[in-house]
């Protein structure tokens, strides 16, 4: 009999097909743990499956909301995310980036007007490309090279 | 073709057809920018020049510009005198300027501020060079004096020459010739060398650049020669500049190599780049390069907030 690795959830969000490897960047995006997290949190790396390596990430009791499944898509752009209600796949989505990311990543470059904080601003980046994810600043133009670096 | 009330924040706001429509506008504007005649498309109008940080070519021909088109120019040359010293936002700044004026240039130390200022004023924001940033009226003015000079950009063999790597206005230019169809040679120091997404770019549009650290050799063809400073307050390591600054100077000794009509540009100021005496030789252009900048500008002023067109 075939051993599960990780149990099914009752309820909560199942990140599957993340780049393998980057499983602990989409954790530390999440902000889990946190101090005031109490989710029950399981990660899979270097699963094998039809399309190769990839990670998992099962979150108990917390359902991912648009600004956060936005985040993952930058670092694992072919990301699923499956919202798990009763241990039935209520809802079930690829991550996409959209064509602008605000206030998400922070830009890389110093004197960059976005980095200043008196400015009533918040950073704006534009998609250059979806996969592999390739951003640009809206305001100074520069591209950061490490996105994942870069998450706010 | 449209431009009232445009922001012109980068280069790449304009298409090469309007490049185009610019370019011509700013040669009808040169008896104007000279004196010669009278025009008062402007007039009523108010120019805000905001300066965060110094300069004298840009400031003094847009204000050149403004006045020579019957408008007035408020603003400062100096931050020092303004509330910015009391910690206010360039936000607040420009919603201030938007109020007062009807057209806002903008010079500022960090990269992105004009796109910023675009997005908090309601009048048209005209970048003026943000830090190491975009500078699009420079570039508009170095095409129109190639144009002048050669009768167009296509075909010439253009050298950029100098900080190819920190000096992003030089990207613009690259970005702007190889649209207009010109054969370009970057020569800087090995460490400077023009960034490779510049150079993809210009490949895009059927250009394929030359990078070379050999002046001497890139001169023999040359139409055009540009020649940059090696800004020192671009550069993130003072030990970098040690490295390179002074690599490449232009004297009568270099030119024997170059071509008769060869025209060397240069958008000022120069240290030690270009030996004085190259002044006097029919070579020097960046004397009339920077007049250049006041038709090109009163083109875009008057194209973008004039009362009538001239």
């Amino acid at each position: 009999m075939k051993e599960l690795k990780i149990q099914p959830i009752r309820n909560g969000t199942v990140i599957d097909h993340i780049t393998a490897g980057q499983a602990v960047k989409v954790l530390h995006i999440l902000g889990i743990p946190g101090s005031t997290s109490s989710s029950i949190v399981s990660v899979a790396m270097n699963v094998r499956s039809r399309i190769g390596r990839k990670d998992i990430v099962k979150v108990e009791n917390r359902e991912l909301d648009r600004h956060e499944v936005d985040k993952i898509a930058l670092i694992a752009p072919k990301a699923t995310i499956n919202i798990i209600r009763n241990y039935e796949v209520v809802e079930k989505h690829r991550v996409e980036l959209p064509d602008e990311i605000v206030g998400i990543v922070r830009c890389s470059n110093p004197t960059c007007i976005s980095n200043s904080p008196q400015e009533p601003v918040k950073s704006k980046f534009l998609v250059i490309s979806k996969d592999p994810p390739r951003i640009k600043c809206y305001y100074c133009e520069r591209e950061p090279e490490d996105i994942a670096e870069r998450i706010i | 073709m449209d431009f009232r009330n445009r922001d012109v924040v980068s280069i790449k706001d304009f298409s090469k057809s309007e490049m185009d429509y610019i370019l011509r506008y700013a040669k009808k504007m040169i008896p104007y920018a000279r004196g010669e005649r009278h025009a008062d498309v402007m007039h009523g109008k108010i120019l805000a020049s905001l300066f965060f940080e110094p300069s004298t070519r840009t400031r003094l021909s847009f204000e050149c510009a403004m006045n020579r088109l019957g408008g007035r120019v408020i603003g400062f040359a100096d931050p020092g005198a303004t509330s910015q010293r009391k910690g206010e936002s360039l936000a607040d700044t420009i919603r201030m300027a938007d109020a007062y004026s009807d057209i806002i240039v903008i010079r500022h130390p960090q990269e992105g501020s004009a796109r910023l200022a675009a997005e908090f004023a309601a009048s048209p924001i005209l970048n003026a060079g943000d830090g190491a940033g975009r500078h699009p009226t420079q570039c508009l003015l170095d095409m129109f004096t190639i144009v002048m000079e050669k009768k167009r950009i296509k075909g010439n063999r253009i050298v950029l020459l100098g900080d190819l790597k920190y000096g992003r206005t030089v990207h613009s230019l690259a970005y702007a010739l190889s649209l207009f169809g010109a054969e370009l040679v970057f020569v800087s120091p090995e460490s400077l060398r023009m960034p490779k997404e510049v150079i993809e770019e210009c490949r895009e549009f059927g250009v394929d650049p030359v990078s070379t650290s050999n002046l001497e050799r890139a001169i023999r063809d040359a139409d055009v020669l540009y020649v940059t400073r090696i800004q020192k307050e671009r550069f993130p390591d003072a030990a970098e500049y040690n490295r390179v600054v002074g690599t490449y100077r232009i004297d009568a000794d270099l030119l024997r190599h170059a071509r008769e009509d060869l025209i060397i540009m240069h958008p000022l100021p120069r240290v030690t780049e270009i030996d004085p005496e190259v002044d006097k030789t029919p070579h020097a252009v960046y004397f009339k390069q920077a007049f250049n900048g006041v038709p090109v500008r009163m083109a875009l002023l008057s194209l973008i907030a004039g009362g009538r067109k001239i």
